[in-house]
Order: C-alpha cells, then structure tokens, then sequence
C-alpha cells in the first residue's frame, strides 16, 4: 500500500485487497497483537529472576504455569472448570430456550408485546446481582440459585436480540413468501429462521458472554467448586498464582466456547456479507 | 382470462387508492398501464396478485375469485427481492419445493439457461449485479409456470442499456409459455415495445381513464414512425389524464415531442 493519500484515496478497493500489515506475512498481524503480553510476561518473569522482586503478589509467568500444571496434574482444575462449565450449560440453555420463545412472541405479536415487553425492560432495569439474596432465599444455596442467576443474565440479551430480529424481519421478503404460498410453519422455516439467524448468532454470543461473567458472581456467593472457587479460595488463602490459574481458565473455555457457537452456525451464515479479513 | 370487476380499494387510513375498476385481460395479453405517481397501480397490482384484498369487487381467474396468493399468478417486483440466504439455484427453484428434487433441479436448470446466467446457478444473490439479480427474479416467477404474471416496475431501477436488454428478453420468456403479462411502468417506450393494450389511469381515487390499443408489428423499432405515433398518443392521455384531476384543467407542463422516453 502506497503511503501517498493520493493513491489511498482513488484506489481505494484495491488497498483493501491486501493484509492490513501492508506488505507483511499474514501471521505478522496476531503476531504483533502478542508482542505486548509476551514482553510484559518475560520482562516480569526476568525482574523476579533477578531478585527486583519478591513476585510475592504477581506471580511471575513460571510460577502460575507451575500452579496450573499441578492443578491440572491433581485433577483439581478439570473438576472445578467442569463444574463452572455445566453450571453456565445449564443456565445458558434456560436463557436461551426463555429468552427466544419470550423474544420470538414478542417479535412476532404487537399485542403480545405491548403485554410483556415492559414488564420485562423494567425487570432488566434491576442489576441481575441484586437478585442473588432472593435466589438464594428462594431457591436455596446450592445449583439452583446459580443456575437461574445465569440463566437470567443470559435471557436478556437473547430476548432483546431475538425480538428485534423478527420485528426488522423485511416484510417484502415475507411477501415473497405469500406470494409463493408458504404455509405458517414454511414461512417460519423457510423464510423467517433465515432471515433472523445472523441477528440471532449475535445474541447467543453475547448471552454466552453474560453466562460467564454471571457463572462468577455465582460462584462467588458460596460455591465448594468451580472456577470462582478456585479464585475465593486463593484470594483467602493468598494464593494468588492459584487466582490467576483461574482467570486463565476462564478465559480460555469461555472463548472456547464462543468459538463453538461461531463454528457451528457459520456453515448456515455463508450468505452474510460480512466484511472478513484477509479474504476467503 | 383475468377479469377486474368493479375492484375498489380504500385503505384504513381514507385514501381511495382505486375506484371502480373494471376491465378484461385474455390469455397471452400483454396489458401495459401507465399512469401518474399515486394513482394506483401498485393497489391494482397487490390486488389482482392476492397480496391484499380490495375492497369493493372482484377479481377472477377463470371465473374462480381471487382472494389470496394464487399458484397460477406470479408477480415480479420493483426490486428482485431474491433470498440473500440461498443461491441463485436456491432462489429459482423456491416455488418448486413440493417437487421430486430431479425435476426441480432440472426446471431450475432450465430456467437459469432461459435467462443467461447457468453459470451463476451456485453463486450468492449479493455477488449478482442489478441486472442479473432481476433476471434471477424473472426466472423465480417463471419457473411455476403462472398463467398470469404481474410486473410491478420491474426494470425501473436499471440503466437504460439492461433496460433494453431486458425488456427484449422478457418477449423471448413470454413467447414460450405466452402467459398473460400485466406491466405496471413509467417508461412509456417499455409499454409501447411490450404491450398489446396500454391502459392510462388517472389519480385521486385511481380508475381508468384510457385505453389505448398497440397493436405495431413485432418485432417493435423503438425509432419508427408508427411507434412514435403511438407514443404520442399515449402521452397526450397521460397529460389529459392529469389535467383532469387539476382544479384549473390545464395540462401538465410536458411536450410529447420532446422525446423523452421516461414519463413520470
Ligand atoms: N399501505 C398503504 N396505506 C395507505 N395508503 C396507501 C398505501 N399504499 C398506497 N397508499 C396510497 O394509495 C395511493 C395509490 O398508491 P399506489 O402505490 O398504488 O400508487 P402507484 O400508482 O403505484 O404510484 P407509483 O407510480 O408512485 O408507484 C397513494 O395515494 C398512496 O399514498
Ligand atoms: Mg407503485
């Protein structure tokens, strides 16, 4: 890419065309993206090396592979990551299975959503927390409470993001299917899940998101396992290489699990003209 | 043979979209109407394609009411409206789906070899230029093999050469099944090249106001004398037809020779 404005500026389309990094190697881009963390992370592991500091409360890099490896090598970390992860499953589904039927009548039906919609905005209004000392008064300490407090986080944007998508449905597209005589189920599958399922794809990932920032908040309210465990006990205990052995697990299923969701609905998202990097 | 009788439309909101209107279209008649913005035409059209219901009337095929989307009317409109979810393949065989999936793959093949773009069969409607898209909407509507199909400005969005191009293709697809067309346009040329009859409808409450017969042997020459005449003529209704509708009487500002060939 030529720096001129000149030739940015007539050419733009063909700029587009390569990397980003200009003349660079596809994997130059993630590369630099690292080069931050991974200096951060060795230059830390060096000044605890060379005695700058004790790494007493941040742990040098060495130190928390060291705690994950045992964790890992006990079996500690695999049961309590199992347990976060079918605690968020659960809740995940009952937010997603209420949030699109809600989302879905809402859509669908002025009347129904005259009905419901404010009852439900003014319920999403209350900070998902403040529900905790109910849930556990309702429902008791153990699963149930987290399960719904997951389960309510991730409702909401599933509802919102499901509702919007069928009312911005195009109607002279549900007019190709009139015209074409589709019965109520044929133009539900044939031309309504179609059109709602990028919005949709959206809205799940973003429930997902919410799922695992509530799953710790959960857990945090008296759990003895699962991830936020791990993060209470080391905070408790001053553990806290065993606090960011933690984090890291989080973050690496919670992103594995957005990946899931992408994976498996992008075979049905081929049509999207999406914007994508580095093209096909 | 397609019968209006007496259809009426108002909508919820008062305006009289269409009074009163009452005509006859046969079997293989290509009907052109043309009429100022507003008057109608598109309530006629969603009328006679069953997308809404009028509301004084009737309207008949073969003797049978239409009151809903009919497997024997196809409409074809403004935009392609193509499923941006499935192929062009997707898109063409999407009346066919109760069809053993041999004989849709090959209408569909069909079809696409009819309108010029078998090469484009498993490609994305976004990746289709304007022309193409709409092309892929004329196939979608033929495939079903309607008796009578509705063109609602089908070519209004295109430049002038695709146009053309297109107008002379819709013939070709025509002269195969000669199903009744009914054309909704404000090019004056497209009605002459294409119609039989061309119908002038005047506004406020749209109805009929004029009726002229194209009967020019076709192929048409869109530079000949005879079609000019009948262009001319075809503008002096669009003008008498607005002035009529005016509180002063007097004709819109516009000058049949001065040639344009859109009339808005
Ligand atoms: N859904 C609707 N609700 C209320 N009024 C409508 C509706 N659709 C059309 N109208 C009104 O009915 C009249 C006729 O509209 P119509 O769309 O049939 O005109 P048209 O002849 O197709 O115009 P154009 O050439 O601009 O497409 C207009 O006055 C319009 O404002
Ligand atoms: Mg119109």
């Amino acid at each position: 890419m030529s720096l001129a404005p000149m030739t940015v500026a007539i050419e733009p389309a063909a700029a587009e065309q390569k990397p980003r990094t200009g003349g660079l190697p596809r994997w130059a881009g993630p590369a630099l993206g690292l080069l931050l963390p991974l200096t951060l992370a060795v230059g830390w592991e060096l000044a605890v090396r060379a005695g700058w500091s004790d790494g007493r409360l941040v742990p040098p890099p060495s130190v928390i592979y060291a705690t994950f490896a045992e964790l890992a090598e006990t079996g500690e970390l695999q049961r309590h990551a199992l347990a976060t992860l079918a605690r968020v499953l659960a809740g995940f589904g009952i937010g997603v299975v209420t949030g699109t039927v809600f989302g879905a009548v809402t859509g669908y039906s002025a009347i129904l959503r005259q009905l419901l919609d404010p009852s439900l905005q003014a319920l999403r209004a209350i900070p998902s927390i403040a529900w905790v000392p109910l849930f556990i008064l309702w429902l008791g300490i153990f699963e149930a409470s987290k399960v719904t407090l997951i389960a309510v986080g991730v409702f909401f944007p599933v509802y919102l993001g499901v509702m919007g998508a069928v009312m911005s449905v195009d109607r002279k597209i549900v007019e190709v299917g009139r015209v074409f005589r589709l019965s109520g189920i044929q133009m539900v599958r044939r031309i309504l899940l179609p059109a709602v399922l990028p919005a949709y794809v959206i809205a799940l990932r973003s429930g997902l998101g919410l799922g695992w920032m509530f799953v710790v908040a959960a857990e945090f309210m008296g759990a003895s396992e699962g991830l936020g465990f791990l993060l209470v006990d080391g905070q408790q205990l001053g553990k806290p290489a065993q606090i960011v052995a933690a984090i890291v697990a989080f973050a690496v299923i919670g992103k594995t699990t957005d990946w899931i969701v992408v994976g498996l609905t992008a075979p049905f998202l081929r049509w999207e003209d999406r914007a994508r990097m580095g093209g096909n | 043979m397609l019968t209006l009788d007496h259809v009426g439309k108002t909508y919820p909101n008062g305006v009289r979209a269409l009074e009163n209107f009452t005509a006859s279209v046969g079997p293989g008649e290509i009907l052109a109407i043309v009429g100022g913005s507003g008057c109608g035409k598109s309530t006629l059209l969603r009328a006679v394609s069953g997308l809404d219901t009028p509301s004084q009337g009737r309207i008949l095929l073969d003797g049978e009411v239409v009151k809903q989307p009919h497997a024997k009317i196809g409409i074809i409109f403004q935009e392609p409206r193509l499923l941006p979810w499935l192929t062009v393949a997707g898109n063409v065989g999407f009346g066919l789906e109760d069809r053993p999936k041999a004989e849709r793959n090959a209408r569909v093949a069909d079809a696409l070899a009819r309108v010029g773009l078998s090469e484009k069969a498993n490609v994305w409607p976004r990746e289709l230029s304007g022309g193409q898209a709409q092309r892929v909407a004329i196939a979608r509507a033929l495939v079903p093999r309607p008796e009578v199909l509705l063109l609602d400005e089908p070519f209004s969005a295109l430049d002038a050469f695709t146009r053309t191009d297109l107008q002379d293709h819709l013939l070709d697809l025509w002269a195969d099944l000669k199903p009744t067309l009914i054309l909704v346009t404000h090019d004056v040329d497209e009605a002459i090249v294409l119609a039989d009859r061309i119908m002038v409808m005047q506004p406020m409450p749209g109805r009929l106001f004029d009726e002229i017969a194209d009967d020019l042997p076709r192929p048409r020459d869109r530079q000949s004398a005879a079609f000019d005449f009948v262009k001319r003529r075809v503008l002096t209704a669009l003008d008498r037809s607005l002035a009529d509708g005016r509180p002063d009487g007097k004709p819109a500002a516009s000058d049949a020779d001065s040639g344009a060939a859109m009339w808005w």
